[in-house]
């Protein structure tokens, strides 16, 4: 049971760009804009030109569905959408479309890993809107003499999903965040490696105090940062027997900082009102046959992964905690024995990935296939495996040329009896030491036979083949 | 004053041309300041064109003038408004695209209130139209230039917009016939915003039959705009010349104080005179009417101060000087907005603030529901209901423009309609010291064939329609 000694409380909302659509939200202009100048991919509605009235793209309301049902949320009878009115040079008209009452869905939660184990995070609402434009500054935001608007991201269908605040601490948040991230990808609504694919606001209090609100977070570890500088913050405010106030801030992820803005800016009356151009659709209709194209979703294939290749719970975890690793596995683990695969993929592979700044998409399903071949067939050590690994990963190359050339196969029974011979002959002392019970000693004489075979043999036949010589 | 069926016989023998440059001359040498920007050199092509190559569309060759809030591709469109400075639209809005493929010949764009907000077309920023029929009176607004334009026989045919009376007041001022369609009939997409939920395009013309030729065209379902209504319907082969067993519903309501006695008693002819024509008049009551105007005017005004935002300068029209975007913004709107838009923007800005959004505008849109039911109830038992279309002919140029109250209240019997979403017509019905006065006949939603039909009837049995203002 997690105490959570400070009383920390924190809600995130979640602006993801739904990405995978074929065109924006309210327009025909296509998603596909990131490698174009700037202003291509705009017309009279994402302009906001005087007139122009949007079309809502059912695509992306029915995606908005299927993030809904995922996060078990209730999804609404009608969906009405309204205006938030507020000026700011990104946004072409004067307001963001977007929802306030009756949002597609409300009510659901997921579960994350939490300090204490499985931990609910409950989900208040998961509502559409139009994402507005993107503001280019020259240099830095304070010291550029003017910025360049790039109305290319105007329109793209958002989905803020709105957490209730039910995170105790900033690993939880980073935890609920990758969650939902793997959730959406699951979906295939999203791709979070596309500029401003997801975009967080964090609420956090702590006992004694009210709750910031921080804006400008654009990744996972930034959140957890400008979590743990709040809470350090809010913390030390109190102390002083100062008071924590209601209010926005601002994160700074170069200094990682967390700044009160002005109070100008915050002040904000967004008098939603009903958008007079778009009809209240009905949707409770739809969700039943939306529901049944939900794909199999992380906790469920992970428990699926348990029972169905026998992995430890741990592996299935982090197999399918990245949608594409799950299905590398998945592919490894129908052609070789799923444990071996696993513990390759997970312990070994992974790791080489993470460190290299690399995605699984590096990686070839055949080559692991090749790799768990040779270790299934005793022809390379573990090391020599490993090896493999890191040389398909650094200079490309396939197992077997790899093997080749670094002459990995593993040496025959005879060599590694020759060499242990050698190896008690040459070191008098170390066995005079074993013999008189210093079982360490063994483990210099195993190094020997290593350094004789060049690595080839396998560190535990040598111990077997030495204790039989000795015995 | 020339009809569509008289301009054709021209146009088939190939003048288009001519008929064209017949009527550039007259907006040339016209003291009305019915247009903001004449489409001179396009329009001439246009008809050249199609004098050359023929069209079969029901408008080719004939000219067509445009209310300055609807999107002219390539064609200035100020929404008669400093702020749209140099604003010229990349693209046609619905109606204009239907109008091209109809062979009409985009002639200019008319001058109106600025951004539609007006009911005397004196908040142009390019200075009032004036009437026909008297150029020190005003031409009704806010389409009020395109009434005249048609008055004056500046232009066969125009659009205007209608949100609360735009296209029946200058109707009724200036003695010709204009529509205001059900709500969703005519495609939106193009028309710059006002009051979107209350707002449609509408056509103006001397005569029914050509009002309903020009509906015709630009009637019909647009997938960009969702609040359009698919609905295929040929309204001119609804006119027939007789009313025999239609049932009238005259409220009462619509005859109240401030009414002119002089409207009041051509309206009431007018009734009677389709009664002789074999309609009948039945009981009919509108209690909500009296809260009407008010909830018009905090609808209107809190979706004007959202869809006005846009006009910020960063994009397209005025820019002032640069500073940071806060005080660009505030400086471009400073400079290119008029009074009464600054008025509308700050009365809707304050009915939508927290703390007073509950008090006038969910309760103005709980009046719309009422005022709904009282036209719901009164079409159980009437067909149509005939009413003054203004309390009052035209009134004097600076008459009332400094008292804005007594401007909202001309709107008193065209804004139900607009709440309630249904259609109406003005059509002259009659005069008062020489100056035209308009009755609206207003039908059930998407029954345009029926108003249509009755207005038909009485100028088939009446001649006020053939009357022209002297010296046009």
């Amino acid at each position: 049971m997690y105490d959570n000694p400070d009383g920390v409380m924190i809600g995130l909302e979640v602006h993801v760009q739904l990405n995978k659509l074929k065109t924006k939200v309210f327009c025909g202009c296509t998603t596909d804009y990131h490698n174009d100048p700037p202003n291509s991919h705009v017309c009279p509605v994402c302009l906001g030109l005087p007139g122009a009235l949007p079309k809502i793209n059912k695509k992306a309301v029915e995606a908005a569905i299927k993030v809904g049902l995922a996060l078990n949320c209730k999804i609404e009878e009608h969906t009405q959408f309204y205006r938030k009115n507020y000026y700011y040079p990104d946004l072409p008209k004067g307001f963001q479309i977007t929802q306030y009452d009756f949002p597609i869905s409300s009510g659901g939660h997921i579960m994350i890993e939490g300090e204490d184990g499985e931990h609910r995070v409950g989900i208040t609402r998961a509502h559409m809107e139009e994402d507005p434009g993107r503001l280019v500054h020259e240099g830095t935001i304070d010291k550029s003499k003017y910025t360049l608007i790039d109305y290319n991201r105007s329109g793209m269908a958002l989905l803020e999903v709105v957490s209730d605040p039910d995170m105790r601490s900033p690993k939880e948040a980073r935890r609920y965040l990758d969650k939902l991230r793997n959730i959406l990808e699951y979906l295939d609504v999203f791709d979070g490696n596309l500029e401003g694919a997801l975009r967080v606001d964090a609420n956090i209090s702590i006992m004694g105090g009210q709750r910031a609100e921080i804006k400008n977070i654009s990744s996972h570890k930034g959140a957890e940062r400008a979590l743990l500088y709040e809470i350090v913050r809010q913390k030390n405010v109190l102390r002083r027997g100062g008071i924590v106030v209601l209010e926005t801030r601002h994160f700074d992820e170069a200094r990682e900082i967390t700044m009160s803005m002005r109070s100008k800016e915050e002040a904000h009356d967004y008098r939603y009102f009903p958008e007079p151009d778009l009809v209240p659709l009905k949707i409770s209709g739809w969700a039943p046959a939306i529901k049944e194209t939900l794909p199999e979703l992380p906790d469920a294939r992970r428990l699926r992964f348990v029972e169905q290749y026998g992995i430890t719970d741990d592996h299935a975890k982090a197999l399918t905690s990245e949608l594409k690793l799950a299905i590398f596995y998945e592919n490894v683990a129908k052609k070789a024995d799923p444990k071996t695969a696993a513990v390759w993929i997970c312990d070994v592979l992974k790791g080489e990935l993470n460190y290299r700044n690399l995605t699984i998409d590096s990686f070839k399903k055949e080559h692991m296939l090749s790799v768990i071949g040779l270790l299934a067939s005793k022809k390379i050590t573990e090391d020599g495996a490993v090896d493999i690994i890191r040389t398909l990963l650094d200079k490309g190359g396939s197992p077997d040329e790899i093997v080749a050339e670094k002459g990995l196969l593993k040496v025959e029974g005879d060599i590694v009896s020759t060499a242990a011979e050698e190896a008690i002959k040459e070191n008098p002392q170390a066995v005079a030491d074993f013999k008189a019970g210093k079982e360490k000693a063994l483990n210099s004489l195993v190094g020997a036979v290593m350094k004789k075979t060049k690595g080839r043999a396998d560190a535990r036949a040598a111990r077997e083949v030495l204790l039989g010589k000795l015995g | 004053m020339a009809t569509i069926n008289e301009l054709n016989e021209r146009i088939h023998a190939g003048s288009s041309e001519e008929i064209v440059a017949e009527y550039l001359e007259r907006i040339d040498s016209s003291k009305l300041n019915a247009f903001i920007t004449v489409a001179k050199e396009n329009a001439l092509a246009r008809a050249k064109e199609i004098d050359s190559e023929g069209h079969e569309g029901s408008l080719a060759g004939i000219p067509v003038a445009i209310k300055d809030n609807i999107s002219t591709k390539g064609i200035l469109t100020t929404c008669a408004s400093k702020i749209l400075t140099g604003y010229v639209p990349p693209y046609d809005a619905h109606v204009i695209e239907r109008l091209k493929e109809a062979g009409a010949v985009i002639i200019g764009k008319t001058n109106m209130d600025e951004f539609a907000m007006g009911t005397s077309t004196e908040t142009s920023f390019y200075g009032p139209t004036r009437n026909p029929w008297d150029t020190d009176r005003v031409p009704g607004g806010s389409s009020g230039g395109s009434a005249a334009a048609v008055a004056g026989s500046e232009v066969p045919l125009a659009l205007g917009s209608d949100t609360g009376g735009s296209v029946r007041c200058p109707a009724s001022f200036c003695g010709v016939v204009g529509l205001k369609p059900t709500y969703g009939v005519i495609s939106r997409y193009g028309l710059i915003s006002y009051a979107n939920s209350l707002e449609q395009i509408g056509p103006f013309a001397t005569t029914v039959r050509d009002v309903a030729t020009l509906f015709d065209v630009i009637a019909g379902y647009d997938a960009r705009d969702s609040t359009s209504v698919d609905k295929e319907v040929n309204y001119s082969s609804a006119l027939k010349n007789d009313v025999s067993g239609l049932k009238i519903g005259v409220p009462e309501e619509y005859f109240g104080e401030g009414t002119d006695e002089n409207v009041e008693k051509t309206v009431w002819n007018a009734i009677h005179t389709l009664e002789d024509l074999g309609a009948t008049r039945v009981e009919v009551k509108m209690p909500h009417t009296k809260y009407a105007l008010s909830a018009y005017y905090i609808i209107a005004m809190s979706e004007a101060s959202s869809n006005l935002a846009r006009f910020d300068g960063m994009r397209y029209g005025l820019r002032t000087e640069d500073s940071d975007w806060h005080t660009t913004f505030s400086q471009v709107r400073a400079a290119g907005f008029g009074d009464e838009v600054k008025r509308r923007i700050l009365l809707g800005t304050y009915a939508l603030s927290a703390g007073y959004h509950d008090k006038y505008y969910l309760k103005a849109l709980k009046v719309r529901t009422l005022i709904k039911q009282d036209f719901e109830l009164a079409f159980k038992d009437a067909d149509v209901l005939i009413a003054p279309t203004m309390p009052y002919p035209a009134f004097k140029l600076g008459e009332k423009i400094d008292d804005p109250l007594s401007l909202y209240l001309a709107d008193v019997d065209t804004v139900p309609i607009n709440l309630a979403g249904v259609p109406s017509i003005s059509v002259p019905c009659g005069f008062s010291h020489e100056l035209p006065i308009g009755m609206q006949v207003i039908g059930k939603h998407f029954d345009e064939a029926t108003i249509l039909r009755t207005a038909y009837t009485f100028e088939e049995n009446t001649d006020f329609h053939t009357r022209e203002p002297e010296g046009f």
